[in-house]
Parts: structure tokens; sequence; C-alpha cells
């Protein structure tokens, strides 16, 4: 049957028509439909599926199922690998019982993310195949032959969709569900399953030897073709071979094409057209992975061959192509104009710039309101990474750095030799998944600064996910919630308040106990996300500005979009989630409750 | 040699509906047996940020319309018509919804909102033909503002190669029924707008 399906959720049909046993993940954009569209499609089957609580819990969630001989994944963005490096580093020493895919989401130009590293070289730092897909249809066939490839190799299998095939949508031949592979239970094998030195020396070795294996492997998939043609070629890899082709049908050229979809690349297709060409254009996103490739085959079998991309210039190392650049790129090479859109210029600089912030009504926004109140505009505000990451114009987002990464730059702040005070906050998921290290570690080696958790029961950025806060499960099961007051109690916190930030003068009172006390100290911030509580049928109440308004513009300053200025008077937009805040804000009482 | 047979693409803002109506799209063409490829918006612009969804009916390649390649330029908010303006082919179409949503700096008074002649003018001088709907008010007739995204797909639709039937029939899929007979009627008034 053919469907119209988004990336991330033919990924989630392809786990069920490969049978996948386990699959775990921690949201990120662009990865996180996967684990969501599975939770609603897998019904009865007995998969277990689980938003852990990080990257790293997740790949060792289904190392552990893949040691039963269930097939199991691990799903994040490409940042989570960094936190989910350290098992996925030696897993491919030891190697996999049922298969195990590891899908790494990757995302050039940011998007929605801190950087833009290049999966593909966790892949060949770690010496495990990656599967570069070029569209949704493709990414769903790899993920069978993932499980597949990972089973005849006893290799872990990387599938790397960029934002442009997880967040695109085409139409999808989906198939039947498979039978799902759970496990049949843990065999002991110490020599395979206990990383000693004695044990993985010889397993390194093992690995090495493999890469043969694995190259001639992935040479024989669907994925990599090539066509033999003109003197000049073209050789691409995932998306931007989609482009690239496009680009030689759109202008007619007859160059040779090699379409690369997996990593390493196909060495001897590389040598065919290497032969036969004089010039060739490599096409890819970011890292120069396959360019590399290209290099090393050609210094062996072509010396003379002239290579245009990222060392040429032709294609830059960051940021993500589309089919206009790649197509000018191609026609610079064959000496062809380039085409470009239409010039709008001047027009384009009466736009005012629209930036994604803070919902109406957001929760986050009266926090950092309250916490500048107490601390001062002077104070040092570390922050995290989730949606208050918006609150930048507020003046209460100093830093940004990782998951987790508040509290830990914040001690270090204090310990470097600031003396002012240090306010550092972080979302309820975030804090969960890197926060509890860091906040253990800060009241240990007593970090006098102040930690505020944005407890706003979900995962919003990423789209409303569940974690162990929260209640809930992937698949909507109820499990007890854990109390975060308790959780930084336990780790050391003396001083731990939870307070409403909407009743703003107690929020303030809070943060000034918080600021004032001698040691580490912790504000819990709880109001739910105004995006769930109106999905949980929450009506809010309706407010007005009265005609004691008196246009001091405090309230618009406070930056949220519900509140407009007309002529010389504050108003409340239709945005108006209710929260009261403005009300609160509002010195001359202009602002009130309709009746 | 052409590789598609219409590219659209559609702008607005988050939360306005714009994965709706790609989604209809989608689906639509899927009926008609017509290959199609789109690329839409998540993560963080979906808040309140500007949105771009691409649509391309009967390609089998690059999921986003080229630069300078869209035959129709489908703007939720007039702003937004004019930020993603350079997607226009020559020959192309841009509809633009005329009720703004203004940004935070706009209702912060740190800039001020364009008249929507300096956004259609500029327009006009890039592409084949500029329509303008009142979008918003016109789904309020039909029963909801909320359907002012279905009154743009209504308005499209006589601008694409995919049978009203189709789009009808792929709304059905994706609208809640007790929402269905209002978006039916924001659909039937977006398409009279340009007829």
């Amino acid at each position: 049957m053919k469907e119209y399906l988004l990336g991330n959720v033919a990924i989630a049909k392809g786990l069920l028509e490969a049978g996948a046993g386990v699959v775990a993940g921690y949201p990120g954009t662009p990865s996180s439909e996967i684990i969501e569209s599975l939770a609603s499609l897998k019904g009865d089957l007995p998969i277990h599926v689980e938003w852990s609580v990080n990257e790293k819990v997740a790949l060792e969630v289904a190392i552990g199922a893949s040691w039963t001989g269930a097939r199991a994944v691990a799903t994040m963005k490409h940042v989570g690998l960094n936190v989910a490096a350290d098992p996925f580093m030696t897993l491919a020493y030891l190697g996999v019982g049922g298969g195990i895919v590891v899908i790494i989401a990757d995302d050039p130009f940011c998007h929605s993310s801190q950087n833009e590293q290049d999966t593909r070289r966790y892949a060949q730092f770690a010496a495990v195949p990656c599967l570069d897909p070029v569209d949704p249809g493709v990414a769903k066939e790899m993920v069978t032959y993932g499980f597949e490839l990972s089973e005849k190799l006893n290799v872990p299998v990387m599938l790397r969709p960029t934002t442009r095939v997880s967040h695109a949508r085409s139409d999808v031949e989906t198939g039947h569900t498979a039978e799902i592979r759970r496990g049949s239970g843990f065999v002991k094998n110490p020599a395979r399953r206990v990383s000693l030195p004695v044990h993985v020396r010889p397993l390194h070795v093992e690995l090495l030897e493999k890469q043969k294996k694995i190259e001639e492997a992935l040479a024989l998939t669907p994925w990599n073709s090539l066509r033999l043609s003109g003197v000049h070629g073209v050789i691409a890899s995932g998306i931007s071979s989609l482009y690239a082709e496009e680009a030689l049908i759109e202008m007619d050229l007859d160059l040779s094409f090699l379409k690369v979809g997996t990593f390493p690349a196909p060495s001897d297709m590389i040598r065919l057209i290497v032969e036969h060409a004089s010039k060739v254009m490599i096409v890819e996103e970011l890292e120069p992975v396959l360019e590399e490739q290209v290099e090393r085959v050609a210094r062996k079998y072509n010396p003379d061959l002239e290579i245009l991309g990222k060392g040429s210039g032709h294609i830059p190392r960051f940021g993500e192509l589309d089919q206009l650049y790649v197509r000018n790129a191609i026609a610079s090479m064959e000496g062809q104009p380039a085409r470009s859109g239409p010039i709008l210029g001047e027009a384009l600089k009466i736009l005012p710039s629209r930036p994604p912030g803070l919902c109406p009504g957001c929760s986050h926004r009266a926090t950092y309101y309250a916490m500048r109140k107490a601390f001062g505009r002077d104070a040092v505000f570390p922050s995290d990474i989730g949606c208050y990451t918006m609150a930048v114009p507020m003046g209460t987002v100093d830093t940004c750095l990782c998951m987790g990464a508040s509290i830990t730059l914040a001690s270090g702040i204090r310990f470097g030799g600031e003396e002012k005070g240090i306010c550092c906050s972080l979302g309820d998921s975030t804090f969960l998944h890197g926060g509890m290290t860091g906040l253990l570690n800060a009241a240990y080696n007593k970090a006098r600064i102040t930690v505020t958790i944005l407890d706003n029961s979900t995962t919003a950025m990423t789209g409303h996910q569940p974690h162990p806060g929260t209640g809930f499960t992937a698949t909507g099961k109820w499990s007890e919630p854990v109390s975060l007051e308790a959780i930084a109690r336990a780790l050391g916190a003396e001083s731990v308040e939870t307070v409403n930030p909407y009743d703003i003068d107690s929020a303030v009172d809070a943060f000034k106990r918080a600021r004032d006390y001698p040691g580490l100290s912790v504000v819990i911030a709880k109001q739910a996300c105004v995006i769930t509580a109106r999905r949980n049928g929450q009506k809010p109440q309706a407010f007005r500005v009265n005609d004691k308004c008196e246009g001091c513009r405090i309230c618009v300053e406070f930056g949220c979009p519900a509140i407009e200025f007309e002529g010389e008077k504050a108003r409340i937009n239709n945005l108006c989630a209710g929260c009261g805040v403005c009300a609160w804000i509002c010195p001359s009482s202009a602002i009130e409750v309709m009746k | 040699m052409k590789t598609s047979e219409c590219d659209i693409v559609i702008v607005g803002v988050g939360g306005q509906g714009v994965i709706l109506i790609s989604d209809v799209l989608g689906r639509a063409a899927v009926k008609a047996g017509m290959p199609v490829r789109g690329a839409e918006t998540h993560g963080m612009a979906q808040r309140g940020g500007s949105v771009i969804n691409h649509i391309r009916l009967g390609c089998r390649f690059s999921p986003m319309v080229p630069t300078g390649g869209a035959d129709v330029l489908l703007a939720l908010e007039p702003a937004e018509a004019l930020r993603f303006g350079h997607y226009l082919s020559r020959d192309g179409v841009a509809m633009i919804n005329t009720d703004p949503v203004l940004p935070i700096s706009v209702t912060m008074g740190k800039s001020v909102y364009p008249g929507l002649e300096d956004i259609v003018d500029p327009l006009s001088e890039v592409c084949k033909e500029v329509k303008t709907l009142d979008a918003t008010s016109l789904a309020r007739k039909a029963g909801t503002s909320q359907a002012m995204n279905v009154v743009m797909l209504g308005a499209l639709s006589k601008y694409i190669p995919i049978k009203e039937e189709l789009l009808l029939d792929a709304l059905c899929d994706v609208v809640p029924k007790k929402h269905l007979d209002a978006n039916k009627r924001a659909f039937q008034i977006g398409k009279a707008e340009v007829e």
C-alpha cells in the first residue's frame, strides 16, 4: 500500500516490518517522531518501546536487549550520540546478539540544534557501517537491511537520516508487520560481553578485520549505483545525491554519476568512476567523508584526477545543501551559468524578524521575570537546552552548551572566581537527562549557586514527550512519577523550595531566599506547559485592559505575544492563555479578569 | 527537463496549520497515484517562528522546492509571503492571506509591521500574479477562524493538478469529524474567492 509518510513515521513502519523487539530513545529534533509514532502504531504487539532518561541509557537498554537475542534499536539526535558515545564505541568491539540499529538523526544547518556535527564521522570512528538514506522510503527499507547486516557481521549498524529525510514526506510503499523478534534470554559469554583488556584486544583486531566484509556487503546494496558516461562525473551521497540527480536531469547533462547510500562507500565503484573520469565533483553535506575516500582511491588509480568539492571550495563544509546550490555547483564545473531565484533586495528590509519565542502564557517567562527581580540583571544566569533558550532576550539565559550543563557551568563559574549571584536554570526533562549528576557534584563540592528547575511536567521543545516526572510512559501507561524535590534533596541540596511561577510575589520571595542562602539552593518552578494545559482542556480565564492604563509599557516589555500596544494603551489579544502574570506586573492595576 | 509537475511552497507562522495543508495535498496526490515529495518545519521554529513547508506534486527528487521554482507560494500570513518570496518562479502565483500575525518585535513596539502594498508590490514584480484574500474572515463565515488554512487550501485547489474530490477525500482523512462540515464550507468559500 502507498502512504504519504513523514520520514520518521516511515522509519517507525520499517521497525514494525523488521520485527524490532525493543526500541528506546530520548527525544531530540529531528528524531523524535520515530518513537512517538511507533508507540501508537504498535498497538498490542509485544514490542518494548520506551522514552529513556537519556541517550546513553537508551543505547544501553538496546544493547542489553540485543544480548538476549532481541532486535533492538536506539534513536536519538546527532548530539545525543555524544552522550551515548561511551557504550557506542565499545559495543562495536563486543558485538550484538539480535541485530542492533542505532538511528541517529543529523541536523545540517542546526535547524533545531546546538551544532551540526556529522554522524558519519562517528561511524568511521567506531568502525561500524553507516546507512545514509536519500528519502523516507529508502530510510524504511534500510531498517530491515540494517538488522540483517548487523546479525550477519555481528556489528551494530548506524542509520543516519538528516532533517530533510526525517522531516520530509513522500509516497512510501508500506508492507506487513513482521513477527516481533524478542530475545530468548541472556547467554553468558564473558569473552564477548565483558570488556576486560584481555578480552577487547583481540576483539579490536576482529573488528578491524571485519571492515573489508562490511564494505563488500554494503557495495551490494541497491542504494549504491554507478552510471559511467561523460569524462566529467559527480559522486554524491545521501540526500545530496537526490539533489545532484535532479540537477543532472534538469540540465540534461551527460555526466558519469556515482550515487552513494552507504559508508564506507563502495571503493570498487569509486575506482571505476575515478579511472573513467578526468574531473569529478563530490557532493555531500557537512564533513568531506566521501571526498576523503575518493581522494584515497584516486591517489592509487588516477592521481591526475581533478577533484572538486569541499577542498576546492565548490561545496561548503557547513549548513545544508539544496537543489539549486548543487545545480549551480555542477553548472560551474561544466562552464554553464548559475541560476538564481528572484532578488527581492531592498523590499525585504521592511520585514520585522520573527524568531521563535516562548508561548503566550508560558510559565518560563514568569519564572525568569521573578528570577531577574530577585537576582538583578548583573547576576550570572547559566541556562540549558530546552524551550527556555528562547528567553535570551529576557537576559536570564547567559549560557547554553549541552544537556545538563547549566548546573556544572554555574559551579565552574563560581569556582573560577565569579563573586556575583549565580542562578542557573534547566527544564525538568533536561534535569533528569543530564542535570542530576551536576547537582550531586555541586552539592558535594559546595558550589554556592542557585539551581532553578523549570518544571512544566513535559519535554516541551521536542513535542511533549513524557519523562519519569510525568507519571506516564511512551506508550501512555501509568508509572509512579518521581519527585524532583526528593531527588534534589537526595543529591545533597539542603535548601529546596517549590513555587508556582504564576504567583509572582511568592516566586520572587523564593528566589530571594535562594539567593541569600549561604550554600547550594534549589528552586523548582512548577507550572504545566501552556500547550499541554490547553490540550488537557483547561479553559483560560480572559483578561482585558481597563481605562486605568497609563501606557507605561511595563506589560509590553514583559514580552508576552498576547500583549499589544495600540495607540497609547496596552491591549490583550486573542493569543492570551490567561496566566494572569501581566495583571500582577501592571503598576496601575489596569489589567483585570473579564467578568 | 522538468523534474516536477507542480511545486508549491506554503508559508506562515508556527501554529497556523501549515502542516495540515501539505498533509492534505500529499495524501490527495497519493490517492491520485502521483509521486509526491514534501519537506516540513518541525522543532524550535514551530514556537511562533516563521515556518515553511514544501510540496512537490509529480516529483521523485528533492523534497524542497528549489529557490525560484515555486508555481504557487501559498502564504497564510502576509509578511511571510515576502520573507519567502524568493521561492517564486517567474510564472508563479502568490496567494496571500491578508490577516497579519504580529511578531513580538512589533507588539513590543521595536519594529513596524509593513503595509500590505509594501508586500504585494515587490512580489508582483517577480511573479505572474499576486492574489490576496482575507482568509481569516472568510473562515469565520464558514464557522471558525481556525479553518483559515482550509480556506487557503480551497483557493489553492484551482491552481494544482489534483481533482477536487481527492482533496476533499484527503481533508476527511485528517480533520476530526466534528469540524468536518465547517472545514468543507471553508474549502468551498476559498475556492469561490479565486473563481
